[in-house]
């Protein structure tokens, strides 16, 4: 089964290697350059599991994942978040916002993979 | 992204791209903390700037551009958070940060090193700004940027998945979510099913707390799952599919005997199968979301055009560029042909040709706008060069620019870099006094440097200019005369003076720092211009400053000529210089003696040039009445008459360059290809007039100072 994953980040460089990391291991990728852009493309897709970065411009990831969960349709779609922190409270703060897991960044692509195995099935 | 190449190396070049482009960011959003314009949105993007650095380098395993940025980023999220005020000197630690974080990614990029002391004293800066050392002790955070080796060969991925033959552990976990488990999107199939991949799953439900449906909360979680896992693993790694519900749920990992089997199996009539959604056969409130009807999903574009920006290869571009060229003189030669068909001017054919000249020149302006980019990152360049200048000779100074959207050729920008940063380590190191001399001249402490860009009458000027001193005209007078640049007993004027600073071989330089030398290759920034189809000039005002004035065309690719006779030779000359065309008249020339004229306009006097004379083609003439003459406009506000022999067109040419085929010849800029095929030499007056070497002598000076003006400028 192919997984769509929408992912959300400001940097280029970072979406360019979330789709490296994904698309050859059967990952339907799409992808948007902050929250706002994130919730438009949402508005058309239905993700198995969303990937987002925290500090974006316009609207940064924990104001996403709110405006997520928000959304009927998306309650329970995980979402794991992108952060260059480990700091436990950054982690508290997106799970507080309703995010489901996380990754540190820099991830290497088999972790990133791993941890969607794990919040999809 | 090619499938042939490798696309690590593809994103690796990408992220130095978007490197660029943070660090441009980085480098305005500084400018508007500094001028006191910023706002917390401002703050904002300097933090996310660094921060989406430090993100990728971390991908690429850049141990020193992390280190760098991390430290940098905890400074600037001091002041995104926690109200560090990004007052004046903090501001300038933060551009020399920035500074050295860009030498960090060019170094990265290229493969160099930086050398470390320079960092670190920045980093201590940086730490010092925090005022707690303890916060510097970053440690921890750090080891989260150990380099990973990135693979995407996720083979050995599955092999904790093959439950080892003889699993020797059995393990007793007990997982009871809370309702916040299910808010944040987990999901307890999917982690007991991932559990279940450690090896061999038995899996209790335990429905014991479930209410009777009328009182069932369906928001409140009512299960519990108790796990008997038989598995070769650690408890570490049982947790570990716990990680994102930890604090989510209660959960207890234990190890069990097997004599416990028994015993776990006897509660077992309600179990539910892991393989079966956990709320088919029960009414649970996490598989509510699952069982609505997901919206198809749409298919969109993998990249949203929020900024709808292509990177083309600049050959692409040039290739273009050149097609455009080609096209304006085949238009032109179709023309000619047309016309000697003998073609009235009101056929079909020669009203379609003039919308094709319309549109040929509309393609040709939007192909030179490709090309075109804002002088802006030119001049973020030119503000380090200040920072680091005046740092090296201890002033303080300030730079203030003026008109960076100003569009100007890709190449262009690129060939001013090294010429701007001479005349800027110039201004700063000489054109500024030292901070004592200013307050005593009654000046501020900090001396300002002004750079901008603008576009007037079809050119680019760029302006550079400082608000020291001013040329120090009598010494600049002595070091010529000492080195025999002017005879000795020459008298010139200040403009004289000052331009005998582009002078080859001129240099003051005994007496100055290191940093640069005042005059010291004024005369390389000069032809460094000149090669670009620019000119340059100097204005000085003795304790007010200096100014430089650069003057360029608008692109290198085309050019608004008129086409001249010169003695039988078709010649072309730039449009803009021409001020005026004059038909001489019997009185109109005066003579100083045989070989230098001057002509009468308006009442003024503006020397004479012979342009057939000066160029070769013939000797001069003894009687200019009836003569065309072309009056030009110099740099320096002078002007010059140029006798030429006829006027034949007016019109748009190609520039095709003369470079590596042939000597420079003084005068000659380039060369066309003309609508009848012919090429024709394309010529920069004001270089004609420079390389007629010195026509009067000094001495032979007339009251009317803008014809020695012009000359000396050159001579």
């Amino acid at each position: 089964m192919t997984l769509t994953v929408l992912a959300v980040d400001d940097s280029r460089t970072m979406r360019d290697m979330i789709r490296l990391a994904l698309v050859p291991n059967g990952f339907s990728v799409h992808v948007a350059e902050d929250g706002l852009d994130g919730l438009d493309v949402l508005s058309g897709l239905a993700p198995d599991v969303i990937i987002t970065d925290i500090n974006m411009p316009r609207m940064d990831g924990f104001g996403f994942i709110d405006a997520v969960r928000a959304q009927e349709d998306h309650r329970a779609t995980p979402i794991l978040v992108l952060t260059t922190e480990s700091a436990a409270d950054l982690k508290m703060r997106a799970r507080n916002a309703g995010a489901t897991g996380w990754i540190v960044k820099p991830f290497d692509p088999g972790k990133l993979v791993k941890a969607l195995h794990m919040v999809t099935g | 992204m090619s499938d042939q190449n490798d696309p690590m190396a593809d994103i690796r070049a990408s992220f130095f791209v978007e490197c660029e482009e943070l660090l441009e960011a980085l480098q305005d959003g500084l400018g508007s903390l500094d001028d006191g314009v910023g706002d917390s949105e401002t703050i904002n993007v300097v933090f996310r700037a660094v921060h989406s650095i430090k993100g990728g380098a971390g991908a690429f395993g850049l141990e020193h551009l992390v280190r760098f940025a991390h430290r940098y980023e905890t400074v600037l999220d001091e002041v995104r958070s926690n109200g560090l005020t990004p007052d004046h000197e903090n501001v300038k630690l933060f551009f020399r940060a920035a500074d050295h974080l860009s030498d960090l990614v060019r170094a990265s990029r290229d493969g160099l090193t930086v050398p470390q002391d320079a960092g670190d004293a920045l980093l201590a800066e940086l730490d010092a700004m925090l005022g707690t050392p303890a916060e510097t002790d970053e440690a921890s955070a750090q080891v989260e940027f150990t380099p990973l080796g990135i693979g995407i060969d996720l083979g050995d991925l599955d092999a904790p998945f093959d439950a080892g033959s003889a699993p020797s552990t059995r393990w007793s976990i007990r997982f009871q979510p809370r309702a916040e488990l299910y808010e944040t999107g987990n999901e307890p199939q999917i982690l007991l099913r991932n559990l279940a991949r450690l090896g061999t799953a038995d899996v209790t439900c335990d429905v014991g707390a479930l209410p009777l449906l009328l009182e069932l909360s369906p928001e409140t979680p009512h299960l519990a799952w108790t796990i008997a896992l038989d598995a070769d693993v650690s408890e570490a790694e049982i947790r570990e599919v716990f990680e994102f519900v930890d604090g989510l749920c209660d959960l207890e990992v234990s190890l069990a005997l097997y004599d416990d089997n028994t015993a776990s199996t006897a509660e077992r009539p309600p179990a539910a199968d892991v393989n079966a959604p956990a709320g088919v056969t029960l009414p649970q409130p996490d598989t509510a979301p699952q069982d609505m009807p997901a919206p198809p999903p749409a298919r969109r574009a993998a990249e949203p055009p929020a900024r709808s920006v292509v990177r083309v290869d600049l050959e692409r571009i040039e290739r273009l560029v050149n097609l455009v060229g080609e096209l304006v003189i085949n238009q032109a030669m179709l023309a000619q042909s047309l016309v000697s068909a003998g073609l009235s001017p009101h056929s079909d054919a020669m009203n379609g040709l003039e919308e094709f000249q319309r549109l040929t020149r509309d393609i040709q302006d939007s192909v030179m706008m490709i090309r075109a980019q804002p002088v802006k990152s030119l001049f973020q360049r030119m503000s380090r060069i200040v920072r680091e200048a005046s740092a090296a000779v201890g002033k303080e100074v300030r730079l203030v620019t003026d008109g960076e959207a100003t569009e100007v050729d890709k190449t262009v920008i690129e060939r001013l870099a090294d010429p701007l940063t001479h005349m800027i380590r110039n201004a700063v190191d000489h054109g500024l006094e030292p901070g004592a001399d200013r307050v005593s001249a009654g000046k501020s402490a900090e001396g300002t440097v002004r750079l901008s860009a603008a576009h007037r009458s079809g050119r680019v000027i760029i302006e550079l200019s400082d608000d020291g001193g001013g040329i120090n005209r009598p010494r600049v007078l002595q070091i010529a005369r000492t080195k025999g640049l002017i005879p000795p007993e020459a008298s010139l004027s200040d403009t004289e003076i000052d331009n005998l600073l582009f002078l080859p071989g001129f240099s003051t330089a005994e007496s100055v720092s290191n940093l640069s030398g005042r005059g010291v290759g004024m005369d390389v920034v000069r032809t460094a211009i000149q090669q670009l189809g620019g000119r340059i000039s100097i204005q000085s005002e003795s304790g007010q400053g200096t100014t430089f004035t650069i003057s360029l065309p608008l692109t290198l690719a085309v050019l608004d000529g008129m086409v001249v006779d010169v003695a039988g030779e078709t010649m072309v000359l730039p449009l803009n210089v021409v001020v005026e065309t004059l038909s001489l008249g019997p009185d109109d020339v005066q003579m100083l003696r045989p070989g230098a004229e001057l002509v009468r306009v308006r009442g003024g006097f503006v020397p004479l040039y012979d342009l057939g004379a000066m160029l070769g083609y013939r000797s001069r003439r003894t009687d200019y009445t009836g003569c065309i003459v072309l009056l030009i406009s110099l740099d320096d506000g002078n002007r010059a008459a140029l006798v030429i022999d006829g006027i034949e067109d007016q019109r748009q040419v190609v520039i095709k360059g003369l470079d590596d085929s042939f000597f420079r010849a003084p005068g000659i800029a380039a060369a066309t290809i003309l609508g009848d095929g012919q090429i024709a030499l394309i010529l920069d007056p004001a270089d004609v007039i420079a390389g007629c070497l010195v026509p009067l002598p000094v001495d032979a000076r007339l009251p009317d100072r803008s014809s020695k003006e012009e000359r000396l400028e050159h001579g």
